[in-house]
């Protein structure tokens, strides 16, 4: 294991394939919670916390407990069980120990249960055979990728509120069409570094 | 009841569409709209898992204490959306290697949990039935017009045959051409509404009325 593959997976997953903008992964997150730069932070922060608990959970499960059992097929069911609760137990655990944590990501916490990234990353960590380490990089890439991704966007939607839009296209087309340009200017970063 | 019947197949079609109305399931439509093959494939699977959770949900919502609902709604789900996984993999291997762990993240789509919770837990079995199959059309319909338009500007070609003409613009099979795709679909919902409905505003073509105070209080 050297780092060079490690910051190769790490590039991929935050830029070249960002999980936003390329994949299409936790779309209902992006337009639903972009309206303002403050929750855009504040959700950024809860996934990039949620998705490393969840990666670390859903990993060792998966190698030391459904492979071994050959159940793999109760893949879906348990990773949504384990994401689901785990949510529930660390709000919970947030709640009574760290208050200050909990009143800046509190309510973006149950908002996450039904936020495809986190079992996507789950399922993807899986299908590409990573070890533990490369799916915790793997985890940070895709989680920062997000935060990147839904802040700078966060920042273009509140000039298009005072911005001139001409009217069929007010609403939701003329954030679809500024979410193609960033895309088109994510595509740019293929081949940064060599990677594909 | 007939008449019930109807109302509850167009609902899904046509008044609350999921994908150009309500705006929900994105994800998977934007990412398997490539080509008309995968986004049929991807309809098919959606409509299938609806239509089996909502029947199950439907049956036994009387047993089911409302405290626990949405587990027991997401195991239903979670049962269903593996059966066709497996299905897929073992009959279609082309259409899972294309649609990937968008078959799995069927279990976390906003439409099939939303209408189990607002439709399935509240009605019979037979206006559930009815309802997962309009909104499984409704959501095969938007997802195949996006992919029509994706793969003919795209790569110039219809479910892979022959390409129709030279020189395709490839942006449209690529991430941004999904956006873009989308957004006049939605764009031309908005026109159709708003021709359809004429409404006169006192601040109607007033080159400020976009950042004017009355218009901004209007929205809110």
């Amino acid at each position: 294991m050297n780092f060079f593959e490690l910051f190769v997976i790490f590039i991929s997953a935050m830029l070249i394939n960002n999980i936003l903008l390329i994949r299409f992964i936790a779309l209902c997150s992006f337009f639903g919670i972009s309206n303002s730069f403050k929750s855009s932070i504040g959700m950024s922060f809860a996934v990039i916390f949620v998705m490393i608990l969840a990666t670390s959970v859903s990993w060792p499960v998966y190698h030391f407990l459904l492979l071994p059992l050959k159940i793999e097929f109760l893949r879906t069911v348990s990773f949504i069980l384990i994401i689901a609760s785990l949510v529930q137990f660390v709000e919970l655990f947030m709640k009574k120990y760290f208050i200050p944590l909990y009143h800046a990501l509190g309510i973006y916490l149950p908002l996450i249960t039904t936020n495809c990234a986190i079992l996507a990353v789950a399922f993807l960590n899986i299908d590409y055979n990573y070890n533990f380490l490369e799916a915790i990089v793997y985890t940070l890439g895709v989680s920062f990728g997000y935060t990147f991704a839904i802040v700078l966007f966060a920042s273009i939607r509140e000039r298009i509120d005072i911005a001139p839009v001409p009217e069929f296209l007010k609403g939701y087309p003329i954030i679809f069409f500024t979410a193609a340009l960033m895309a088109l200017a994510f595509m740019g970063f293929a081949g940064l570094f060599g990677i594909h | 009841m007939t008449k019930t019947i109807i109302k509850t197949f167009l609902n899904g079609i046509l008044y609350e569409n999921p994908i150009l109305i309500i705006l929900i399931g994105l994800c998977p439509t934007l990412a398997c709209s490539s080509s008309l093959s995968d986004a049929i494939g991807m309809g098919i699977s959606v409509t299938f898992v609806l239509v089996c959770s909502n029947v199950i949900i439907s049956s036994i919502r009387k047993l089911v204490p409302s405290e626990i609902r949405i587990p027991v709604f997401i195991v239903i789900i979670a049962t269903f959306v593996t059966i066709t996984d497996y299905t897929i993999q073992a009959y279609f291997p082309a259409l899972s290697k294309s649609l990937g762990v968008f078959i799995p993240l069927i279990v976390v789509n906003c439409i099939i949990l939303g209408r189990a919770e607002a439709f399935a837990y509240k009605n019979n079995v037979i206006l559930s039935f009815v309802d997962g199959i309009g909104m499984g059309l409704g959501f095969t319909i938007a997802i195949c017009g996006l992919a029509f338009i994706r793969e003919l500007l795209g790569n110039g070609t219809l479910f892979g045959s022959k390409p129709f003409f030279s020189n395709p613009i490839l942006m449209f099979i690529l991430p941004p051409g999904a956006f873009i795709g989308i957004g006049i679909l939605i764009s031309i919902w908005q026109y159709i509404k708003k021709t359809s409905t004429p409404k006169i505003k006192p601040c109607n073509g007033c080159s400020l009325s976009s950042i004017c105070y009355h218009e901004n209080m209007e929205k809110k």
